[in-house]
């Protein structure tokens, strides 16, 4: 049974300008021990999916799934108080930036502690003790100094360590990353990383990782799924994401890292995101693929089944022998 | 050889930090020692960690600061205070955030003719918007943008707007100042057509500072690798990138995440992070978290020398 499994969700914000679809009928699978990265441009809605699992969108957004479901419990109908025995303690996440995620005004020892004091029945002095070994788990030096030290005092690194420790301090079964390392420098980024994939190993936890960094994505993740304006487009494991991509977007997407490139001008995507009022009916990728014909246009494309990728496109690449397309 | 269109010799900027009615100030020295040269037609990629010293350099070269140690010279002019206001239309900038460095209350046009206005006092309202609209042309955006605010364009167009406004005044040298790193992968390969595009055309020179090596080893012809205010590393990109002979080079090389799943590649892990820029170590500021640092690492400071490019280490790779 996987242990977080969502069935169509979409999320719909009402702002000023009328309905907003951030996440658009997008199903997630992870399994105890998996290492799932999501992928995506600003605006894909990869963070927006995510803190909708977690419940943490505001009252504007309007949260639909046909199923979403936690190690067997669903997280539809939990009332605030059984939701808030689970987040933090089996479902827990590490936000982006951790400079601005931390609380400014008390010290990391007492937004470590506050997870083990809400979820656990720890003593005062086991909980500083907890404290100082996750500390040490994370690699921060000094531990028990540092315990005292407000966010401010500490460098990104250090506060992102804090940031995965407070995450980590309960045990999760399921850890979502939103951009774990984006804020930080490459150094120090191979760091955390090795830090997130060793914790995962060691626990058995699963792992989500959100991030753009096609790089992140190809040296961490088992499986990745690529969004585009806020539906999933391809879901494959990792390999042969980067080495057969079915839909036109993540075949794009490669071909325009610089490292990829063969020559000196770089591969590039027409166009920009859709945005809110220039949503196209028919495939959201059309009017910058170069493989669109009027049926890309008008008919929403088909999810393909699971050896073409998944694909929610009409015509697929690298489309394997004898399969067939839906 | 041509005449390089900027030369630094042992640039220099200390700041003073701190300090109060009877404690001295530290010093910072965020840039120390640094020389380099760029011709026209040339790429100059400046690569470090936060807190080396790449945005001071960018400050130095722009002339927004002055340098506290060494000489800069723009072209065949020595770049001194009272030569500022005469050299600047020579050295302009492009900034990492086109969010924050567009002002919203300004349409596009009024942006673009403002340093006409203020440095080509004897053009004419209708010369400037002709060029101001040729520019756009130039950078991939429509005339009818010509009136519209920053706020109706996405960050790929701001960015190609902050291009064009850095152009109007046909500047020698272009310093662009991570210009690619807040945008989308997507929009990011366009954005380095682009500077490749008008490199060619108006044989500008680039000094480039990034801290994503994929797009450095992309764009650049040499490069300089800097750790806590210092080169550590320069040389022909290639060179560099195939044969780095400092140990920083390599760590940074080793850790920057390639789009090749499955390569079981053997990471460096660097210990610790950067030390303060308030106390560097008195030896080579990389001793600490050298893997290779011996007793002479500590107490000498190397020099950049060396074949076949220059590198600051005791113990160079071959």
């Amino acid at each position: 049974m996987s242990l977080l499994k969502i069935r169509n969700l979409s999320v719909e914000f009402s702002t000023a300008s009328g309905p907003f679809r951030a996440v658009d009928q997008v199903d997630v699978d992870v399994e105890a021990g998996e290492i799932l990265a999501i992928v995506g441009e600003s605006g894909s809605g990869k963070s927006v999916s995510m803190l909708a699992t977690m419940g943490l969108l505001p009252w504007t957004a309007t949260i639909t799934a046909d199923e979403m479901s936690f190690d067997g419990q669903d997280l539809r109908e939990l009332s605030g108080r059984a939701r808030r025995r689970i987040i933090g303690k089996d479902l827990s996440m590490i936000f982006q930036e951790p400079m601005s995620s931390l609380n400014p005004c008390f010290t990391t020892g007492f937004q470590i502690t506050e997870a083990l004091r809400q979820h656990t029945d720890l003593n005062r002095s086991q909980r500083k003790d907890r404290a100082v070994e996750l500390m040490e788990m994370v690699g921060i030096p000094d531990p028990s100094r540092r315990l005292k030290a407000f966010p401010h005092q500490l460098s990104g690194g250090m506060n992102q360590r804090v940031m995965i420790a407070m995450a980590i301090a309960c045990r999760p079964r399921l850890l979502i990353a939103d951009e774990p390392t984006t804020a930080l420098d490459v150094t120090i980024q191979a760091q955390i990383l090795d830090l997130l994939t060793g914790l995962q190993k060691e626990t058995g936890m699963g792992l989500i990782l959100i991030t753009h960094d096609m790089g992140v994505v190809a040296e961490t993740a088992e499986r990745v799924a690529v969004q585009y304006a806020g539906q999933k487009v391809e879901d494959q494991p990792v390999a042969d994401l980067f080495a057969t991509p079915h839909h036109p977007y993540t075949s794009a997407l490669l071909a325009a890292l610089p490292e990829r490139a063969t020559e000196r001008r770089l591969a590039t995507i027409p166009g920009v995101v859709p945005g809110q009022h220039d949503r196209p009916e028919g495939c959201l990728f059309s009017p910058r693929c170069q493989y669109a014909d009027e049926r890309c246009r008008t008919v929403p494309p088909p999810v393909q089944p699971a050896p073409i990728g998944r694909a929610r496109c009409h015509y697929p690449l690298n489309v394997p022998a004898g399969e067939e397309v839906a | 050889m041509s005449q390089p269109i900027v030369l630094a010799e042992n640039l220099g900027r200390d700041y003073e930090v701190g300090g109060g009615l009877f404690s001295k100030p530290g010093i910072v020295r965020a840039v120390t020692e640094t020389s380099f040269s760029i011709e026209a037609g040339k790429t100059l990629a400046v690569v470090g960690e936060s807190g080396c010293g790449k945005s001071t350099l960018a400050r130095l070269v722009t002339l927004i600061e002055e340098p506290t140690a060494g000489h800069l010279r723009i072209g065949d002019t020595e770049a001194t205070p009272e030569n500022w206001k005469k050299l600047r239309t020579d050295v302009q900038i492009v900034f990492q955030d086109p969010y924050g460095s567009l002002n919203l209350r300004q349409k596009v046009g009024a942006m673009l003719e403002e340093p006409l206005k203020i440095n080509r006092p004897e053009m004419s309202k209708a010369e400037r918007q002709a060029k101001g609209r040729e520019m756009m042309r130039l950078v991939g955006l429509r005339e009818e943008h010509y009136d519209r605010y920053p706020h109706m364009f996405s960050g790929g167009q701001r960015q190609r707007i902050a291009i064009a406004r850095a152009l109007m005044l046909e500047p020698k040298l272009l310093v662009l100042d991570e210009p690619v790193s807040a945008l989308d992968l997507s929009i990011q390969s366009q954005i380095l057509n682009l500077l490749l595009d008008l490199q060619e055309r108006l044989q500008l020179a680039y000094l480039f500072i990034s801290h994503d090596l994929s797009v450095v080893r992309h764009v650049a012809d040499d490069v300089v690798v800097m750790y806590l205010g210092r080169p550590v590393e320069t040389g022909p990109k290639d060179e560099v990138f195939d044969a780095p002979r400092h140990p920083y080079t390599k760590a940074l090389l080793s850790a920057t995440p390639r789009a090749e799943p499955g390569g079981g590649r053997q990471r460096i892990k660097l210990q610790g992070e950067l030390p303060s820029p308030l106390n560097v170590p008195p030896g080579c500021p990389f001793a600490p978290r050298c893997w290779k640092a011996e007793d002479i690492c500590r107490s000498d400071r190397p020099r950049l020398e060396g074949q076949p490019h220059p590198a600051a280490c005791h113990f160079p790779e071959a």
